[in-house]
């Protein structure tokens, strides 16, 4: 079994899976249950200045469903803790004390003023919490009120906050970040310059998971209206993860440690984001769908990977953030053609339906249901591929070089070129004469 | 005393009233809502779908159940019913495992394929339990078809027929409409009523009117039909049995396995009904296996099929043979009657193992004696009453194209016309493109 115990920032856990600030450690009972069951360690839910904040009393979930109500994606209306700060913070020292083992990290927000951060961060100190997470990412209600994505919105206030709290503590600094924005790399450098330990991405997305078609209503409703939320679960998880390579591999964040949340379901989704660079995950949606016992696959699959690959979970952090490039630096001299595996094929016709329709023509069909691939009109786009409902049914496979591609009549050549030095690029470099 | 399994003979309530009821409950309860929406999302969405061409009303199978995907169940009925207006029962008896369903490309895949005729009754009973017709009858066009026979030929026929304006009279020989849906199949497949409530249901197009109990050849004549009317479509099915030719096939107990089906469906307390303690069906169609299930069903002890082919030969698909097994129903195959043995009552049949050479079948000469009360006969139907003037092929009326007669003006479908198998659905086919032929012959469109 691969050692999975983990290191980041300083703060130790037995393994790399945190449960994110969010309800399901919103108090000690939870907390301890999840510790019970295995987890890491937790990002408890943001805590706010008294008076406590209030939640509606209706619905605080959207959601959007898959086959057989499978929950694919998952939004919220809920705000930071509606508990006293006394309270969350007395539970907070008595956990941390109970599970010393396990990381416990203590999510904030308050007014985006040096003096409410100076009073609220002894507080927290005093618990014997290992750190603090910034909550700069939630999108609604505190939003309104200048906090959460206000802040993560402007990375002038990141970077300011960020330092009022590395001024006023010596707990590491995690700052959460809002995808709610357009450019991740501005937010995450402001962090970094304002001295953040270490970076949390993503925030929920704003969203209205679907309109009720008879009252007219956003989903969810709260007395007939609705109000964008937070969307969270496997559907943002592409978006996660493209955000979390771009801090990365930009220049001026690489090396800053981040912590991957965004629709971590499986041990598999947990080694994507480790693998583009986190050094831990944070889970939510995954458990709150299923309850924490999945900390058990969490934690079973990523160590048979690690065994199965002879890795340690060292070696995974960040190992695919070399092969995540610009556009203009893939091979244009790549190219592949679709293969279909007639043995495989059930002849559903959705390859051909797909190509013929929407794509380039390429797959042709005769009267006996047989498919397959004209390589002098396919592009290789792998629409086929994605339809196609048998796994390795149909496949990419690339062209030798030194052969010819039907379709450009070109031969495929060995050397790597790409965009920037590609004759129909107006910018293109010129090769020294 | 009361009765049993193993009371000897033949004789009428063998079963609790808990275990009739039981036994002749829905074969397969109908899906709920969530347990339709997961069955429908198995589909494909197949490009120019097997499933659509294996059935014989093309319906559009992939459309409706992306419908019932979405939501919308009552489209997805529509669609069902633009192409088969009889698609509820369809649903209930269409051999689904040698139609549409060995066709789906889940089959091929897995071995699985979608629930196609489950996912087919949702959309229909939707639609039909609000009671609504989806369809409005163009305006009458003032001419007059009709109809013989209120089978699923001659239903899909009129309702077509009165679809397009023209005014149809159906004329069927039994005292109710419906024929095989309402007297042939098994109980167990149409409960409820269904094949009156589908009647019922399919005659709100209007501009058809149902004459019972008058008989083609008997109460009409084709002369007087063909001068009275502007078209005339013969769906009246297949009326005669065919004969055993076996000893003894004369003696008390021995009966025609129709008869007992159509008995048993006409029969409003089953505990009436009396079965024999050993039963033994010769044939191997789907009417023999409906009568032998219903058989032990009905609390026979032993039921046994005897059919003279192999088990792969058999009409009745492997599906249908399993069930049958299931409910207790022994297969004997490759055996043939030879006599039937008793005192003036069936106690014994007495039957001959066959071999099929260039597919003739002989006996062997080695017979084995089967205990046996009831012996019912279900080795096809025949043609009757077809007019004279009429070429017959095959022992079926002879048609060509959608189902044109020998006669002009006179159209012919379903079992009793050539061509396509002796299923529901083919009936259904065959009688809607009838209809629209007589449609065009009748407006020149």
């Amino acid at each position: 079994m691969a050692d999975l115990s983990t290191d980041f920032l300083g703060i130790k856990s037995p393994n790399p899976f945190w449960l994110a600030s969010a309800p399901p450690t919103d108090k000690e009972y939870n907390v301890v249950r999840a510790f019970r069951a295995g987890w890491g360690g937790v990002v408890w839910k943001t805590l706010g200045e008294d008076p406590h904040i209030v939640n509606v009393n209706g619905p605080r979930y959207g959601a959007v469903w898959g086959a057989d109500r499978r929950l694919l994606g998952l939004n919220n209306i809920e705000l930071i803790t509606d508990r006293p700060l006394e309270v969350n913070l007395r539970e907070i020292k008595q956990v941390k004390r109970d599970w010393p083992d396990r990381a416990m990290i203590v999510s904030l927000m308050v007014p985006c003023e040096e003096q409410a951060w100076k009073a609220i961060l002894p507080l927290v100190e005093e618990t014997g919490a290992d750190g603090i997470e910034l909550n700069f990412g939630c999108p609604h209600g505190m939003s309104e009120r200048g906090m959460g994505s206000a802040v993560g919105q402007v990375p002038e206030y990141i970077e300011m906050v960020t330092r009022w709290c590395k001024q006023n503590t010596r707990m590491p600094v995690i700052v959460k970040l809002t995808p709610n924005i357009t450019d991740i790399r501005k937010p995450a450098r402001a962090a970094k310059a304002g001295g953040a330990d270490a970076v949390s991405l993503i925030n929920t997305i704003n969203s209205i998971t679907s309109v009720n078609l008879d009252s007219f209503s956003p989903e969810p409703s709260i007395d007939g209206k609705g109000s964008h939320g937070g969307y969270c679960g496997p559907a943002v998880k592409p978006i996660a993860l493209s955000m979390v390579s771009e801090i990365a591999r930009d220049a001026e964040t690489a090396g800053l440690p981040i912590s991957g949340i965004g629709g971590v379901t499986t041990w598999r989704d947990a080694a994507e984001f480790l693998a583009l660079g986190a050094g831990t995950v944070q889970v939510c949606t995954a458990a709150m769908t299923y309850g924490f016992k999945i900390v058990d696959e969490l934690k079973s699959g990523l160590s048979q990977y690690l065994d199965e690959k002879g890795m340690t979970l060292a070696d995974l952090v960040g190992r695919a953030v070399p092969n995540v490039t610009d556009w203009q630096h893939l091979n244009l001299n790549y190219v592949a053609k679709a293969r279909i595996d007639q043995d495989a094929c059930i002849k559903c016709g959705r390859c051909y339906a797909a190509c013929e329709d929407t794509s380039h023509q390429a797959i042709s069909m005769s009267p006996d249901r047989t498919f397959e691939v004209i390589d002098a009109e396919c592009v290789a786009c792998n629409l086929c591929v994605n339809v196609c409902p048998v796994e390795g049914c149909i496949t990419m496979e690339p062209l030798a070089a030194g052969t010819v591609d039907q379709r450009t009549g070109r031969v495929v050549e060995a050397d790597y070129a790409n965009w920037t030095t590609h004759p129909n690029n107006p910018a293109a470099v010129k090769a020294a004469e | 005393m009361t009765k049993s399994m193993l009371t000897p003979g033949i004789a009428p309530g063998r079963l609790s009233p808990e275990d009739y009821a039981a036994n002749f409950a829905d074969l397969h309860a109908p899906l709920e809502p969530h347990e339709a929406a997961v069955a429908a999302d198995r589909c494909y969405f197949c490009h120019d779908a097997p499933c659509i061409t294996a059935c014989p009303t093309s319906i559009d199978i992939p459309l409706f159940i992306r419908q019932i995907a979405t939501g919308t169940p009552e489209a997805a009925a529509k669609t069902i019913f633009e192409q088969n207006i009889l698609g509820g029962m369809c649903a209930r008896v269409c051999p689904t495992e040698t139609l549409c369903e060995e066709a789906c490309v889940r089959e091929t895949a897995e071995g699985k394929p979608v629930e196609i005729g489950r996912l087919q009754r949702y959309a229909t009973d939707t639609l039909m339990a609000a009671g609504t017709h989806p369809f409005t009858r163009a305006a009458p066009t003032g001419r007059k078809v009709a109809v013989i026979g209120a089978g699923p030929a001659g239903l899909a026929c009129a309702h077509r027929l009165a679809l397009h304006g023209h005014d149809v009279t159906i004329f069927e020989a039994r005292p109710k409409a419906g024929g095989l849906n309402e007297y042939g199949i098994a109980a167990y497949k149409t409960v409820g009523d269904f094949a009156q409530g589908e009647l019922d249901w399919l005659m709100k197009i209007g501009g058809i009117t149902l004459e019972t109990g008058r008989a083609l050849g008997r109460d009409l004549t084709l002369e007087a039909l063909t001068s009275d009317y502007d078209a005339v479509f013969l769906g009246m099915g297949l009326g005669g049995v065919n004969a055993l030719r076996a000893e003894g096939e004369a003696r008390d107990g021995v009966s025609d396995a129709v008869d007992f089906i159509s008995d048993l469906r006409q029969a409003s307390d089953l505990s009436t009904l009396p079965v024999g303690r050993n039963v033994v069906v010769i044939g191997g169609g789907m009417t023999a296996i409906d009568a032998a299930v219903q058989s032990k069903l009905l609390g026979a002890e032993n039921v046994t099929v005897l059919y003279r082919r192999s088990r792969a030969e058999m009409p009745a698909s492997r599906y249908e043979q399993d069930l049958a097994a299931s409910k207790g129903v022994r297969f004997v195959f490759n055996a043939m009657p030879v006599a039937v043995l008793g005192n003036g009552v069936a106690t014994m049949l007495r039957a001959e193992y066959t071999s099929v050479a260039d597919g003739r079948v002989t006996g062997t000469g080695e017979t084995f004696d089967l205990p046996a009360d009831q012996v019912l006969k279900a080795i096809g139907q025949t043609l009757t009453g077809a007019p004279d003037t009429i070429e017959i092929s095959g022992g079926k009326i002879a048609v060509t194209g959608a189902g044109r007669t020998s006669v002009a003006g006179i159209w012919a479908g379903g079992d009793c016309a050539s061509g396509g198998d002796d299923l529901t659905v083919t009936a259904v086919a065959e009688g809607r493109d009838a209809a629209e032929d007589i449609h065009a012959a009748l407006t020149g469109a």
